[in-house]
C-alpha cells in the first residue's frame, strides 16, 4: 500500500505529539479506539476563557494513516470554536490525506477523538 | 546434435526471455509482501499480464497466471464431469480433466463439424484452437457462437496455437482460453488462463488467495516476467510464422515428389503453419523417429506428454486413420529453423521412406 | 526500488531484506545450473524419441535424486509439483479423496498454513471431518491430545513441520510415531523446514512431505511432493493430463526448474550446519541489541525449537503497520506474506494465546544466507530507534508509565 505524502509528511514530522494535564479545567480529552483492534488515539484540547481552543495535543497507537489523521486535526482544531471544531468531518480528512478506502475508518476515529475532547471539556465546565 | 524439429513440444526459449527471467531472479520479494521489495515485484507481473494480455487481445485483468498450460486447461474444466461435450481431439490437459464428457467427433481432416455437433445439454464445451499432433486448426469462432447459444461455457486450449497464429479472445468468442510460456519461447512452468468477465472458475486448489483466488501460491516470478517479455516478440514475429507455410509446403512438396506413400494428415484443412504430420503406412512411428534420429533430425511420434509410451495417436484414430494412427510422426519447426535444414530434413525422410519401401517390395 | 533512506548516511543502497520466510533470493550456483536447460538444452523431458528429450529428463532425474537425498528418501518418491501450495492440496485433498470409501477424517493444526487450512475447511464442506489441534504458548502442539485425536477414520494428519510466522519446529519422529502406530498417514508441510533442518523421511516416519523451492534460494513456480513408496501412500490427482509424475501431477515438467531445486537442496545439504550456526549467531546478536536497549519487547514461540534464521517479536505500545511504515529501508513482515495486505492480526500468534493488542505489535524478522552482520546490526538500531519515537507518541506507553492497567479501561468497541 502506497502512502500518500501528506501521510508521510505526518508520519515523520507529526504535529503536536504530547499530553496536557488532564485534570486542567481548561483541557477536554478524548480516548478512543482499542488495542484490540489495533488503533488508540487520545486527543486533547486546551480552551481559552473566549471557548477558542488555544493549543492541541495528541497520541496515538496505530498504523500511519491513524497517526496522520490525528497529527492533522491538532492543527485544524486550533484556532477554532469548541463549536466549528465540532463540526470537522471524517471526510474532510481522508479526502486531504488521500486515504484509500481501508484506511478510511482511521479519519473516523479521528472525528470522534475531537467530539470525545470536546464532550469531556463540556462535562468539566458543566459540573 | 541433431536438428530440432519438435517445436510443439517445446520451442527454445528466446535469448531475451532468458535474460529476464535471470534478471528477474536475482530481485527479491514475495509479490504479496507490503513492502517495498514486494511493490517492485509487483509491478514486473503487472507489466508481464500486460504482454500477455495484448498477445491474444483481452484487458490484463483478464489474465490468470498458472504454472503451465496443463494446469490452465485443467482449471478452466475440471468440475464439469459428464456436462461436457470436447472435441475428439483435445489434448489430455483437457480430456484426461473430463473422462466422462460427450466426445464431439471429427472428419478425416480432423476439424469438427459445428453445425453437426452436438451441444445439447452441454454447460461446457471445450474445443481447441490448433491440433499438438496435425496443427489442425478448429472453427473455434463458429462453435463457440453455437454453444454459447445453446447456453454453453466455452473453453478453448490455444496453447499450441498462440504465438504461431493470430489469437484474438473476442473473436473466437470463448469465455476461457489456455496458454502455456513455454510453446512460444517462454519458459517452461508458467503459462495462463484468460477468463472471460463475470466467468468464475473453480479453483484446483486453495490457499492465500493470489490470482483473485483462482490460482493460490506464490507466484513464479522470474518465469511470468520471461513470459511476458517473450509474449511480446511472439506478438511482434506473428509474420515470420505465417511465412513459415511455405516452408512447410516446400517439405510436402519434396515428400511428395519422392513418392513413397507418405499421408498429410489434415492436408485439406487450415493447419499451423509450421507442423506437418506424416504417415508411412506398415512403418511404425517410432522406428520412423529413431531412423530419422540417426539421420540427425529431431522428430516426435505423437505428443511428447506420456511419459515415454508411444501408443497410436488419439487424434489420428478420431480421424479414421485406422492402423495409420500408429505410423504417423510429427515434424515441427520455427523461425530459427533454416530452410537448408527442413531441405535435409525432406531429402532423409524420402530415402528412408523409398528404402522402407523397396524393403517392403522385395 | 524507491524506498532508499537517503537521508541516513550509512544507510544502504538497497532495502534490507529480512524477510527471508517469505521468499528467498535465488543462490547464483541455482541460477547458473538452470539457465543452460532454458537455452541450449531446452528440449521437453518427456520427448523420448531424440536426445533434446533425453538430455532434460536426465537433469530431471538428477534433480529428484539430488532432493531425494536431503530427506533420506528414494528418488522415485518424489513428485514435481508448481510449488508448496499445490504441495499441500495434493496431499490433503488427494489422500482425502483417494480413501474417502473408508475414512472420513483429517487431523491438523490451528496454525498450519493458510493453504491447509482453506483446503481441510474446503474437504469439510464435502463432507470430511477434521479436527483442528490447538498449540501450546510455546507453539508446539500436544502430543497426547493428537494421539487422543487420531481415530480408526482418520486418513491423514497433517503437521507443519516449522511454522511461517514463529519458526517453531514441531517434533516431527514423535509425531510420525504417534501416526504410523495409530496407522493415519503423516504429511507434514515442510515449505519452511525443507533444506533449513535435518529431516529423515524414515527416522520420522513421514508419509507424505511438502517441498518449497523458493524457500531454500532455489526458484519460484517449482516445489515437490514426496509420496512414500512402502507402505504405499495412494493419492488422486488435482491436475490430470499427459500422465507425467506417474498420473499424480500431470504437466510439462520445468525441467530448469527442477534442475533448480535440485541444485538448492544440494547446496543446503552441504552447507546447513555451518549456515545454521552463522544465522543463529546473527538472531541472538540482534536480540541481544534489541533487548538491550528496549524493554517490554517480547518473543512469540518456543527459542530452542525454532528455525534458525526466524524471530517473531511483539513491540509491547507500538502498532505494527505504524511500525513498518517508520522502518521502510528493512523489509521484515507483520503477520505472513499471504494475508499481510489485510493486516489483521496474526491467527498464529493468537493461537498461541498472545493478547490481540500485542498481536498488533509484532513483527517477523528472517536473516538468511545473504545477510551480514553489518545488515543486522543496521537493522537493530532501526528498529530500536523507530519503536523509541512511536513509543513517546503512544497513548498506550504513556499509561503504561503511568502505571494504568490497559486492560482495566472500558475501550469502546471500534
Amino acid at each position: 500500500m502506497a502512502y500518500s505524502e501528506k501521510v508521510v509528511d505526518h508520519y515523520e514530522n507529526p504535529r503536536n505529539v504530547g499530553s496536557f494535564d488532564k485534570n486542567d479545567q481548561a483541557v477536554g480529552t478524548g480516548l478512543v479506539g482499542a488495542p484490540a483492534c489495533g488503533d488508540v488515539m487520545k486527543l486533547q484540547i486546551k480552551v481559552g476563557a473566549d471557548g477558542i481552543i488555544e493549543d492541541a495535543k495528541f497520541k496515538t497507537f496505530g498504523c500511519g494513516s491513524a497517526i496522520a489523521s490525528s497529527s492533522l486535526v491538532t492543527e485544524w482544531v486550533k484556532g477554532k470554536s469548541i463549536d466549528e471544531a465540532a463540526t470537522i468531518k471524517n471526510t474532510d480528512i481522508a479526502k486531504h490525506l488521500a486515504l484509500p478506502p481501508v484506511k478510511i475508518h482511521c479519519s473516523v476515529l479521528a472525528e470522534d477523538a475531537i467530539k470525545a475532547a470536546i464532550e469531556d471539556y463540556r462535562k468539566k465546565r458543566a459540573v | 546434435m541433431a536438428v530440432y524439429l519438435d517445436w510443439n513440444a517445446s520451442a527454445p526459449m528466446r535469448p531475451e526471455a532468458a535474460e529476464a527471467f535471470a534478471r528477474a531472479a536475482v530481485e527479491i520479494g514475495n509479490p504479496a509482501s507490503v513492502h517495498a521489495a514486494g511493490r517492485a515485484v509487483r509491478a514486473h507481473v503487472e507489466k508481464a499480464r500486460e504482454a500477455l494480455a495484448a498477445l491474444v487481445g483481452v484487458t490484463p485483468e483478464r489474465v490468470i497466471f498458472t504454472g503451465g498450460g496443463t494446469e490452465a486447461n485443467a482449471l478452466a474444466v475440471h468440475g464439469f464431469g459428464a456436462d461436457a461435450a470436447i472435441s475428439a481431439v483435445e489434448h489430455d490437459a483437457v480430456a484426461a480433466n473430463l473422462p466422462d464428457a460427450r466426445r464431439l467427433p471429427v472428419d478425416a481432416q480432423g476439424r469438427i463439424d459445428p453445425v453437426a455437433a452436438d451441444l445439447a445439454g452441454a454447460k461446457l464445451v471445450a474445443v481447441m484452437l490448433a491440433n499438438n499432433e496435425t496443427g489442425v486448426i478448429q472453427p473455434v469462432a463458429e462453435i463457440a457462437r453455437r454453444a454459447k447459444a445453446a447456453g454453453a461455457r466455452v473453453h478453448c486450449d490455444a496453447v499450441q496455437a498462440a504465438g504461431k497464429i493470430r489469437v484474438d479472445f473476442d473473436a473466437l468468442g470463448v469465455d476461457t482460453l489456455a496458454v502455456s510460456a513455454h510453446k512460444l519461447g517462454g519458459p517452461t512452468g508458467v503459462g495462463a488462463l484468460i477468463v472471460r468477465e463475470g466467468v468464475d472458475v473453480l479453483p484446483l486448489w486453495r490457499g492465500g488467495g493470489q490470482e483473485k483466488g483462482a490460482r493460490a501460491g506464490t507466484p513464479n516470478l522470474p518465469g511470468i516476467v520471461a513470459f511476458g517479455v517473450a509474449a511480446t516478440i511472439a506478438a511482434r514475429e506473428l509474420d515470420r510464422w505465417a511465412a513459415l507455410a511455405a516452408a512447410r509446403d516446400h517439405v510436402v512438396n519434396a515428400v511428395d515428389s519422392a513418392r513413397v506413400g507418405t499421408i498429410l494428415y489434415g492436408a485439406d484443412a487450415p493447419r499451423l503453419p509450421n507442423t506437418l504430420c506424416l504417415g508411412l503406412p506398415g512403418v511404425p512411428a517410432h522406428t520412423q523417429v529413431m531412423a530419422l534420429d540417426l539421420a540427425g533430425f529431431a522428430v516426435s511420434a505423437g505428443a511428447a506428454c506420456s511419459s515415454g509410451k508411444i501408443a497410436p495417436s488419439k487424434t489420428l484414430l478420431a480421424m479414421g486413420a485406422g492402423e495409420g494412427a500408429g505410423e504417423a510422426i510429427r515434424v515441427s519447426f520455427g523461425p530459427a529453423t533454416a530452410p537448408e535444414e527442413l531441405a535435409a530434413f525432406a531429402a532423409a525422410y524420402a530415402k528412408f521412406a523409398a528404402g522402407r519401401a523397396s524393403a517392403r517390395a522385395a | 526500488m524507491n524506498d532508499i533512506a537517503t537521508d541516513r548516511p550509512n544507510a544502504p543502497q538497497r532495502p534490507v531484506y529480512l524477510d527471508y520466510q517469505a521468499t528467498t533470493p535465488m543462490d547464483k550456483r541455482v541460477l547458473d545450473a538452470m539457465m543452460p536447460y532454458f537455452v541450449e538444452k531446452f528440449g521437453n523431458p518427456h520427448s523420448r524419441n531424440h536426445e533434446y528429450g533425453w538430455e532434460a529428463e536426465e537433469a530431471v532425474e538428477n534433480a529428484r535424486k539430488q532432493i531425494a537425498e536431503l530427506i533420506g528418501a528414494d528418488e522415485r518418491e518424489i513428485v514435481f509439483t508448481s510449488g508448496a501450495t499445490e504441495s499441500n492440496n495434493l496431499a490433503i485433498a488427494g489422500v482425502a479423496h483417494f480413501y474417502k470409501d473408508q475414512k472420513d477424517h483429517i487431523v491438523t493444526v490451528v496454525t498450519e498454513h493458510k493453504c491447509v487450512l482453506d483446503t481441510c475447511r474446503h474437504l469439510e464442506q464435502e463432507g470430511f471431518k477434521v479436527t483442528y489441534l490447538p498449540v501450546k504458548t510455546d507453539g508446539l502442539i500436544d502430543l497426547a491430545q493428537l494421539e487422543a485425536a487420531i481415530t480408526d477414520k482418520t486418513a491423514i494428519v497433517s503437521v507443519m513441520a516449522a511454522n511461517n510466522e514463529i519458526g517453531v519446529i514441531q517434533k516431527l519422529a514423535e509425531i510420525g510415531a504417534i501416526c504410523r502406530k495409530k496407522g493415519a498417514f503423516f504429511h507434514t508441510d515442510c515449505a519452511q523446514a525443507f533444506g533449513k533442518i535435518p529431516l529423515d523421511v524414515e527416522a520420522m516416519k513421514i508419509d507424505l512431505m511438502s517441498i518449497s523451492g523458493h524457500k531454500i534460494y532455489g526458484p519460484k513456480g517449482i516445489g515437490a511432493l514426496y509420496v512414500r513408496r512402502r507402505p504405499r501412500v495412494r493419492l488422486q490427482a488435482l491436475i490430470h493430463g499427459g500422465g507425467q509424475e506417474r498420473g499424480m501431477r500431470s504437466g510439462t515438467l520445468p525441467t530448469p526448474l527442477c534442475v533448480g531445486l535440485g541444485k538448492a537442496a544440494e547446496i543446503a545439504k552441504n552447507e546447513m550446519a555451518q549456515e545454521n550456526a552463522r544465522l543463529m549467531a546473527l538472531r541472538d546478536r540482534f536480540l541481544k541489541t534489541v533487548n538491550g536497549k528496549l524493554p517490554e519487547v517480547f518473543l512469540n514461540g518456543d527459542l530452542d525449537n525454532r528455525l534458525p534464521g526466524n524471530l517473531n517479536l511483539s513491540f509491547a505500545y507500538v502498532e505494527g503497520e505504524g511500525l513498518m511504515m517508520g522502518i521502510k529501508d528493512l523489509c521484515v513482515s507483520s503477520g505472513s506474506a499471504c494475508t499481510s495486505a489485510s493486516l489483521e492480526p496474526s491467527y498464529v500468534l493468537r493461537a498461541l494465546g498472545v493478547e490481540e493488542e500485542l498481536a498488533h505489535t509484532s513483527l517477523r524478522i528472517g536473516f538468511g544466507r545473504f545477510t551480514t552482520e553489518a545488515e543486522v546490526d543496521y537493522a537493530a538500531d532501526r528498529i530500536v530507534q523507530a519503536v523509541s519515537k512511536l513509543r513517546a507518541m503512544s497513548p498506550l506507553w504513556e499509561m503504561a508509565q503511568e502505571g494504568i492497567d490497559i486492560k482495566s479501561i472500558q475501550w469502546a468497541a471500534h
